[in-house]
């Protein structure tokens, strides 16, 4: 009996995760991260990319922030018994979370952001931010006079080491002869939200000789942005197009599509086409770049573009191979 | 002196601390001219009373009338207004200031100091005069001593007008000479004019100096007496509501063997200041030792060496006849395994954890002695039982265990103390102000305790500013003065005068 | 002496009851209902805020577990900050001691992973209590010791805990391959059992911890009033000369203390290490360890309050969540703000309403005396 419950459950779920959903009661999750869905980077460009779901559809969304490290299983397994058609967890710190709830919810679709979590009903969106990273690191080394570009890092994990070594590669690419410097704020959190830091360390770079620096590291950036403004040198910025803040002393924006990614997720589900496994976004699917618009078009000369341009042409065409810090 | 309308009258003052009625419904009235003695045992109301008058607390009910005319005093300004000042028991004075940068703090005058500061000088110059008041008026406050601190007070009280002058237990620091001093001061004012109020819990002072004494007794005015009219043993019954033996009955003390001995002791203190200078004391069995001294002249540092919570600098201490001052044992703990007690200076700092309950207390210092405790367990119980039979030993009121120890009144928590010591029949017993603060009635009973134990053999050492009290209670005294055993004497010799002059430091058979 | 003349000059006495229920219900009010206007101002109905606040701690089963799962962790931190008081130390650093119990946890579970349950368990447990104990005793050494004022010190360390509890994890314990800084999960036989696996309850972090927090309440207790270890704590925080005096050395209490209220605040790790995650992570003190410190407040340091006023910020946490969920307006800072107003009330401001509720109560029974 109980072992015939449980086939037409099993059944019932395979035709769920792959069953259409119809418009009226579709209803999609997000869960951002500690940071909070208004920390000006990764959890906000998430937060766009729902907002921009919604305004498309107006198809309204459920969301939570999570505060506690406990918060993020139990938001996930709230959600599923919501009745929850997709739920996007923001963030690789959500992976432990995403993996449990969706052993929990067979039946439920679950999206995960920068990290891989291996399961039938998950899929999973990474980017390749090296080669985004390579292409902003070339136009470092092009646009440096001195011969010295910058890279200030977050909070001293992994996937920043991963924009470094993308960005150092890229700046060796243009002038095999710069320098780069690198510093993390720190290694805790708080390295995030640290622009006092930010600034300190940029101006350090600075003094160093140092004339373009690029900023991984979320809303600490903002202060490295502010130093590159008063010192009069450049600063690049991270994942959403950040050209805006300064205009002319932003050189350009490495952009990591979260956005774009969390609005495709939410759409594909309503319209039966999400699919589990593994996405990698990179310079061909769009899902990295650098942002030109017109508050920095009079910053990158038509001779940056055209290198610029090949270079992207060669990595998609795999003719430049850009490290992966996590695969090395 | 009299004019139709006194100095000051109180009518029908009323005062409340929550539940506690501390003034009911006093009325008194001082006349102009006069010194006027307010005496009650501690907690009386007498301070709470001049509080009032000073501005410090209001009445809850009740009027005050200076020369005739009410006044509404509500903080400190306006009874200066009045021509009212208060000399504290504990000086308000700043110790890096000078005399006169003192006497003008508060009352500068101007922006600019300097013209405040000739002024003062002069009308400071008169005071003196007037009252014979005589102070170096540039001397920094801290070299001074206390004498002439309280000197510098009442000068601070005169400066700013004042016409009644109250003074909270004046002679509580002050060798015999000193008070005397004072007492000559006080006249000076009086004949010049001034009123003064004098708040008192010793006799003698009372029948010295005053005019008219009032009585306070848990709150209420119980009498208003002239002085003359009266004397000690009145005084005494009044305040304590029943007649009360002043005078210790004692017979002659039988010294046996020394118990517990200082030899050549000195005491560094960690800024470096000698504190005790070659102190050789013996401390005999069957004998009550007194040391005299004005507070603050090593006594403490004297009592802590003894109890094991200080080690000298320098020199033995020899304790039933063998040297312990290097030894492991030679610490407040295990000295009381040894038949060691220890009825500290201050009950109130180390006597008693007052947010503790009585029984709780009962065990300080022998918390882990085998009767009160089962295995890793104290035992409550047992606890308990002990202190209930320390409560009926010693009358201590309420008979409440697990009443927390700040619920007692001084007295009786002096009583939960020295019961603690005394019921372990210690060999020696080491006793720091043994009546600071404790009523009259009480007192009588502590120093019956104190010679009982002496009478079974024990050695006692009492630590006393109150010279009545070594007087009385001693059959030998030593005398203290800045840190050294200025002289040592037979309680039988000892006069007043004689010990006044070796507590002021003159040395043993020099003559004044 | 008649009766009444033993009364004179005693303080009035105030029924236990005021002060152990009343003043912390008012104090408990009065942040509810500043919280209720805030509510009342960003536009949602207080009233089903309350609502869904109180069904989120306690409405149903999974809500319950989740309340006493944060309660376990208050339980640990509000006894740690709790026996500190009792010796007169301010013991900010709850949250890192608790950090780095749990790296002591996780360590064992790391390293220690082929002794069987019945092992590796205990030596955990053991592990949190030393290694939380080892991080409080030095600044409990510089206090007893050097002077250094502990209020800074155990700040000071919560700082460097969380370094090296970051260093260890990004360089070190990192699971290979890994992206966050997190260690391998551990062995599943070393796991806590949740209260779901043996009783019918749904799956929640409600671990074996909490029977653990439970017995050590009781344990606190007897170690408190009724053992001389306890005594010569209390007697040493409550007066430190009277200690001296009584051969009672304040040093060697400051440091027991504070070792024993470093273990306490290392079984965090136990709950959250060992209970919940089953690996190391970052951030799983979650401010347990500043929040054990308005709880012990309002627990009057006594376990029974601290019980119960770890319940109150459980429920706080856990229906806090749920509102952050089902109300539009509140969002996660509105419910900090609400937990932040009852810390304020309940500990900062705990003398505010205090005097006068005693004061009512004492002429109260004061004019019953005069009557009688």
């Amino acid at each position: 009996m109980i072992k015939k419950l449980k086939l037409v459950a099993a059944a019932a779920a395979l035709l769920a995760v792959t069953g259409v959903a119809k418009a009226e009661d579709f209803k999609p999750a997000i869960i951002f991260d500690m940071g909070g869905k208004f920390d000006k980077s990764f959890n906000e460009a998430g937060y766009n990319g729902a907002e921009a779901f919604k305004k498309e559809t107006g198809i309204e969304y459920m969301e939570f922030e999570v505060t506690q490290v406990s918060q993020r299983e139990q938001a996930m397994k709230r959600m599923a018994r919501k009745d929850a058609s997709i739920i996007v967890a923001m963030g690789f710190a959500q992976a432990n979370a995403v993996e449990k709830a969706a052993k929990a919810n067979p039946d439920k679709k679950f999206t995960i952001i920068d990290m891989v979590v291996d399961l039938p009903n998950v899929q999973s969106i990474i980017f390749k931010e090296h080669e985004g990273s390579f292409l902003v690191g070339m136009a470092a080394a092009m646009k440096s006079q001195t011969g010295k570009v910058g890279f200030i890092g977050g909070m001293d994990i992994p996937l920043i080491r991963k924009f470094a070594l993308g960005y150092e590669e890229g700046a060796k690419y243009a002038n095999k002869d710069v320098e780069v410097f690198q510093n993390m704020t720190g290694t805790t959190p708080a390295a995030w939200n640290d622009p006092t830091k930010g600034g300190e360390l940029a101006k350090s770079q600075f003094d160093r000789g140092a004339d373009v620096v690029f900023a991984a590291a979320g809303g600490t950036g903002t202060g490295v942005y502010q130093a590159a403004k008063d010192n009069g040198k450049f600063a690049i910025g991270v994942d959403s197009n950040q050209n805006y803040l300064h205009p002319g002393t932003m050189l350009t924006s490495m952009t990591k599509r979260v956005d774009v990614a969390v609005q495709e997720a939410f759409m594909s589900a309503k319209d039966g086409t999400w699919q589990p496994g593994i996405k990698v976004l990179g310079l061909k699917e769009e899902g990295v770049g650098f942002a030109v618009d017109e508050h920095n078009k009079d910053l990158i000369t038509p001779e940056m573009t055209a290198k610029l341009e090949q270079a992207r042409a060669d990595i998609i065409a795999g003719k430049i191979k850009v490290t992966d810090y996590m695969s090395k | 002196m009299t004019t139709s309308s006194p100095a000051l009258e109180l009518r029908r003052v009323n005062k409340w601390f929550g539940a506690v009625h501390a003034n009911k419904d006093i009325s008194l009235s001082v006349g102009r001219g006069t010194i006027h003695g307010i005496i009650g045992e501690n907690g009386a109301g007498k301070s709470t009373l001049m509080s009032i008058v000073y501005g410090f607390y209001q009445a809850d009910e009740g009027e005050i009338l200076v020369n005739g005319s009410p006044y509404q005093i509500d903080n400190p300004q306006a009874s200066i207004a009045a021509g009212i000042g208060m000399v504290h028991q504990h000086f308000m004075l700043v110790d890096t200031f000078t005399v006169l940068e003192n006497i003008i703090l508060g009352v500068e005058g101007s922006a600019r100091l300097a013209g405040g500061l000739e002024h003062a000088r002069a009308e400071l110059a008169r005071l003196e005069k007037e009252y014979s008041l005589e102070v170096d008026v540039d001397a920094v406050v801290g070299d001074l001593p206390v004498g002439i601190r309280q000197r510098v007070e009442i000068l601070k009280a005169l400066y700013r007008g004042a016409e009644i002058l109250i003074l909270d237990e004046p002679t509580g620091v002050l060798t015999p000479q000193e008070a005397d001093h004072l007492f000559r001061i006080l006249n000076t004012l009086r004949e010049q004019g001034k009123t003064v109020i004098l708040i008192t819990h010793k006799l003698r002072e009372i029948m010295a100096i005053t005019d008219n004494v009032s009585v306070m007794r848990r709150g209420e005015m119980v009498a208003h007496v002239a002085t003359k009219d009266t004397d000690r043993e009145k005084l005494a019954e009044l305040m304590v509501g029943r007649s009360v033996l002043l005078r210790v009955e004692k017979d002659d003390a039988q010294p046996a063997e020394t118990v517990m001995s200082m030899r050549h002791v000195r005491y560094l203190d960690r800024d470096g200041v000698s504190r005790l200078k070659d102190i050789n004391l013996d401390i005999k069995a069957g004998e009550i030792l007194g040391i005299a001294g004005v507070s603050g002249n090593g006594q403490s540092e004297l009592m802590e060496i003894l109890g094991g919570t200080l080690r000298p600098s320098e020199g033995q201490i020899i304790y039933k006849g063998e040297d312990i001052t290097n030894s492991a044992n030679f610490n407040a703990r295990d000295l009381r395994k040894i038949g060691l007690g220890h009825v500290p200076e201050d009950r109130h700092r180390s006597g008693l954890v007052l947010s503790f309950s009585a029984y709780e207390n009962t065990i300080l210092g022998y918390h882990d002695r085998p009767e009160y405790n089962k295995g890793t367990t104290l035992d409550n119980s047992s606890m308990i039982a002990h202190c209930e039979k320390h409560i009926e030993k010693f009358d201590v009121r309420p008979t409440d265990p697990t009443l927390k120890a700040s619920g007692f009144s001084g007295g009786n928590q002096q009583k939960l103390v020295l019961a603690r010591e005394m019921e372990q029949d210690p060999d020696i017993l080491l006793v720091g102000q043994p009546t600071r603060g404790v009523d009259i009635g009480a007192i009588e009973f502590i120093h019956q305790q104190l010679i009982q134990m002496r009478d079974a053999g024990k050695a006692i050492l009492v630590v006393s500013v109150e010279i009545d009290e070594v007087m009385s209670l001693a059959d030998r005294i030593a005398v203290m003065f800045d840190g050294a055993i200025v002289g040592e004497l037979d309680a039988k010799d000892a006069t007043e005068t004689k010990l006044g002059l070796m507590m002021a430091g003159v040395k043993e058979g020099v003559e004044a | 002496m008649s009766d009444t003349s033993v009364k004179f000059g005693s303080p009035a006495k105030v029924p236990a009851w005021v002060n152990l229920v009343l003043v912390p219900l008012v104090n408990l009010l009065a942040a509810f209902l500043l919280s209720g206007v805030v509510i009342l101002i960003i536009g949602d109905n207080p009233l089903q805020a309350m609502e869904v606040l109180i069904y989120g701690a306690f409405g149903y089963e999974e809500a319950l577990g989740y309340t006493l799962y944060y309660t376990t962790n208050f339980i640990f931190t509000g006894l740690a900050v709790a026996i500190a008081f009792h010796c007169g130390l301010f013991n900010i650093g709850a949250e890192g001691q608790a950090m780095i119990g749990g790296l002591g946890v996780g360590l064992v579970a790391l390293y220690l992973d082929v002794l069987p349950f019945a092992l590796v368990v205990p030596i955990a447990i053991l592990a949190a209590a030393l290694f939380g104990g080892f991080w409080a005793a030095v600044p409990a050494y510089l206090q007893a010791k050097r002077g250094s004022h502990i209020v800074i010190t155990t700040i000071m360390f919560n700082f460097i805990a969380a370094s090296v509890l970051t260093y260890l994890l990004v360089e070190v314990l990192i699971a290979p391959g890994g992206q966050s800084p997190e260690s391998r999960e551990f062995a599943e036989h070393t796991w806590l059992p949740f209260f779901h696996n043996f009783l019918p309850l749904p799956e929640t972090p409600l671990n074996i911890s909490f029977i653990f927090a439970l017995l050590l309440c009781v344990g606190f207790y007897y170690l408190m009033w009724h053992t001389r270890w306890g005594y010569e704590i209390r007697v040493t925080g409550q007066n430190e000369t009277a200690a001296k005096y009584a051969g009672i050395s304040p040093a060697r209490n400051i440091i027991l203390a504070m070792i024993i209220s470093g273990a306490l605040a290392g079984f965090v790790g136990v709950n959250e290490i060992l209970g919940v995650h089953h690996r190391l992570i970052l951030e799983f003190t979650g401010g347990f360890g500043f929040v054990g410190i308005a709880v012990a407040l309002m627990g009057r340091n006594h376990p029974v309050g601290i019980f119960l006023a770890a319940l109150l910020f459980g429920a706080l946490y856990q229906g806090g969540s749920e509102l952050a969920f089902e109300m539009k307006n509140i969002n996660r800072e509105m419910v900090i703000v609400i937990q932040g107003l009852i810390i304020l009330f309940s500990g900062a401001l705990e003398h505010m309403f205090r005097p006068t509720i005693e004061n009512f109560f004492k002429k109260r029974s004061s004019s019953a005396a005069v009557e009688a």
